[in-house]
């Protein structure tokens, strides 16, 4: 199989610096990433935020080099032949604000194009006609600047077809963008891939929809680590001799999740608190678990609202892997990166 | 806009992006006809973006042209020679050029950082040194234009003499202070770019004090030799004082050095400023991909 991107025990450490007389810390941000991206292929990288998702795309656009292993993109290392992976590539980051504010939408466009070295007509057909694609051909003489986020994001998103390049990299491309305008973009992305089957589409999410929606393979990033690498099918067949419940009940408080947790034959348990009620995720060996879990909530007086047993999702499979929903891992970086 | 139907209209145009053949690319310029287009591309913002801005007439051209006034006018009360007059319109001119290389070229990179733009040009196949030379032919022709419309209208107000005595001398002076100024430009992008935000106190640390020390409104002759030598680090102190000994009848006998050695130092000045920024150019590109950090907005 020819790939589109191959990694190597990939490795990356920041050296984040503290104090004039503290020693640099080290932050391990990618460690022993080994992917095969086949040309074609839309892959998927899913994780919370903090994953690592953003600096192996950054080691892959060759805008970071790794600290250990190596990478290849359209068959080319990319700390060796930086210029060859350039030829190749384009990437399109969600929320970002790229381009100036008093060149209209095609200016803009038509700039980027340039650095590519695509003729001014080509630029402009190309732009027409993927302007219209996102909708948004009715604002080409706008200027940037007048563009609300979300009309700036599709903006984006046309930049990095525009080139036409073998691999494209989509970092988080539908943040910032409404359902709708969500659900335009993925469509279109994977059109775009079945057009031909030299394209090849690298997405990073942290949508579990988006990324069952629309990609081959998914690998599942946590901590700087590859969990899980498969299609989405295949990695929802590892929970399917489990059965998954959703449970709505009275608010839980300090209850929590350990009581459940420590029932036999319960594998995990997700507690999201909603407005006035708390839903349980549960993923239980067997149907017969499910009985010591409403005897626990009965003798902790608590009233089940709503009873469901589903299909296992992305989201299960992360729980699965990681043993907590990409939430809470979230909610868990989120102080420590804003120390 | 069409929401959510725009991939269900009969006109959906993916169709058009579809490439006759597999793996078949559109045509993409290489070498130097993709530097010359990436030089091109990135001039267009300054070139045509920021005359759409109106407010520059007031800020780049009415306030300069205040202070060039108050000079004038106090020229005027202590009798000093009439060329004097002509040296603070030409020296009010140029700080349009000073001022651009400041704050629009020193710390773009900087900006284009903030903005995200920095990773987009790095990855693009152009080189980088191409998008820096487009910033500055760009910020020199809208800059020329805000500079030649103080001198005109100057010229105008204050009935300036003019008495060129080469104009080939004075056109070989003017491109090669701007080429060494643009140049010196270049080079400190990247340098601001490494010092991130402290930046704005270097640029601001520099406005003043450059006015004075390369004489915009008066002749850095009155400077001591040494003084003078030192400020002329700064092209436009020697291009300013070039140009007065060409345009004015008695600027010859107020010149600190001869024409013919003040344009070989800007010659010299023009080819090592280049090639500063080249150098420094690839030390931050090697830099933000070993750290990681250049390339990171603060947003």
């Amino acid at each position: 199989m020819e790939f589109a991107i191959k990694t190597e025990n990939l490795g990356r450490i920041y050296k984040i610096r503290g104090g004039k007389k503290e020693d640099p810390k080290e932050l391990v941000a990618l460690s022993g990433v080994d992917l095969q991206v086949g040309r074609g292929e839309l892959f998927g990288l899913l994780g919370p935020n903090g994953a690592g998702k953003t600096t192996l795309i950054k080691i892959l656009t060759t805008l970071l080099a790794p600290t250990s292993g190596r990478a290849w993109v359209a068959g080319f290392d990319v700390t060796e032949r930086v210029n060859e992976v350039r030829q190749r590539i384009n990437m399109v980051s969600g929320g970002e604000s790229s381009g100036y504010g008093l060149l209209t939408v095609r200016e803009n466009l038509w700039m980027f194009a340039q650095f590519y070295g695509l003729s001014s007509a080509e630029a402009n057909r190309r732009i027409k006609a993927l302007l219209k694609v996102v909708g948004l051909d009715d604002r080409i003489n706008t200027k940037s600047s007048d563009l609300s986020t979300g009309l700036r994001q599709k903006m984006n998103i046309v930049r990095g077809f525009l080139t036409d390049p073998d691999v494209l990299f989509l970092d988080e491309p539908t943040l910032s963008l409404d359902v709708g305008a969500s659900r335009d973009v993925r469509r279109f992305v994977r059109e775009w891939v079945d057009q031909d089957p030299t394209r090849t589409l690298l997405l990073t999410t942290h949508y579990m929809v988006e990324a069952e929606e629309l990609c081959d393979r998914v690998a599942i990033i946590n901590k700087g680590r590859v969990l899980a690498c498969d299609t989405p099918a295949n990695l929802k067949h590892r929970l399917q001799k489990d059965v998954i419940y959703r449970m709505e009940v009275s608010p839980l408080n300090s209850l929590g999740t350990a009581p459940f947790e420590a029932l036999p034959g319960v594998r995990k348990v997700v507690h999201r608190p909603q407005d006035g009620f708390s839903v349980l995720e549960l993923i239980l060996e067997k149907d017969d678990a499910l009985s010591s879990v409403v005897a626990t909530l009965t003798s902790a007086d608590k009233h089940i609202l709503n009873l469901q047993k589903r299909e296992p999702t992305l989201e299960d499979v992360f729980v699965d892997l990681v043993g907590y929903s990409m939430e809470e891992v979230e909610q868990a970086e989120a102080p420590e990166a804003s120390q | 806009m069409k929401r959510g139907t725009s991939l269900q209209t009969p006109e959906w145009p993916v169709s058009l992006l579809k490439p006759q053949k597999p793996g078949q690319r559109v045509r993409k310029a290489s070498g130097w006809r993709l530097f010359l287009k990436t030089v091109l591309a990135r001039a267009y913002p300054r070139i045509i973006g920021q005359q759409r801005e109106k407010s520059w007439m007031f800020f780049d051209v009415f306030l300069p042209l205040l202070s060039v006034a108050a000079y004038v006018y106090i020229y005027r009360a202590i009798k000093a020679p009439a060329e004097y007059v002509g040296f603070v319109v030409i020296g009010g001119a140029m700080t349009a050029f000073w001022l651009n290389v400041l704050w629009s070229m020193s710390s773009q990179l900087y900006w284009e950082k903030e903005q995200g733009n920095l990773a987009l040009y790095i990855i693009a196949p152009n080189s980088m040194m191409a998008i820096l030379l487009g910033m500055a032919l760009g910020g020199l022709v809208a800059t020329t234009l805000r500079a030649l419309v103080i001198t005109v209208i100057g010229s105008w107000l204050f009935q300036v003499p003019y008495a060129i005595s080469s104009f080939i001398q004075l056109f070989l002076v003017f491109t090669l202070a701007l080429v060494a100024l643009y140049g010196m430009g270049m080079m400190s992008a990247s340098f601001f770019l490494l010092l991130s935000r402290e930046a704005w106190h270097w640029a601001n640390l520099a406005q003043e004090p450059i006015y004075l020390l390369s004489g915009f409104y008066f002749p850095i002759k009155s400077f001591s030799f040494w003084i003078a030598a030192g400020a002329s680090i700064i092209p436009l102190t020697l291009g300013l004082d070039a140009m007065r000994q060409l345009i004015f009848p008695s600027g010859a006998a107020l010149g600190f050095l001869s024409v013919e050695v003040e344009i070989g130092a800007l010659l010299l000045m023009s080819v090592l400023f280049l090639l500063g920024a080249r150098a420094l150019l690839a030390y931050m590109e090697k830099l933000a991909i070993q750290e990681g950090r250049l390339t990171e907005s603060r947003r």
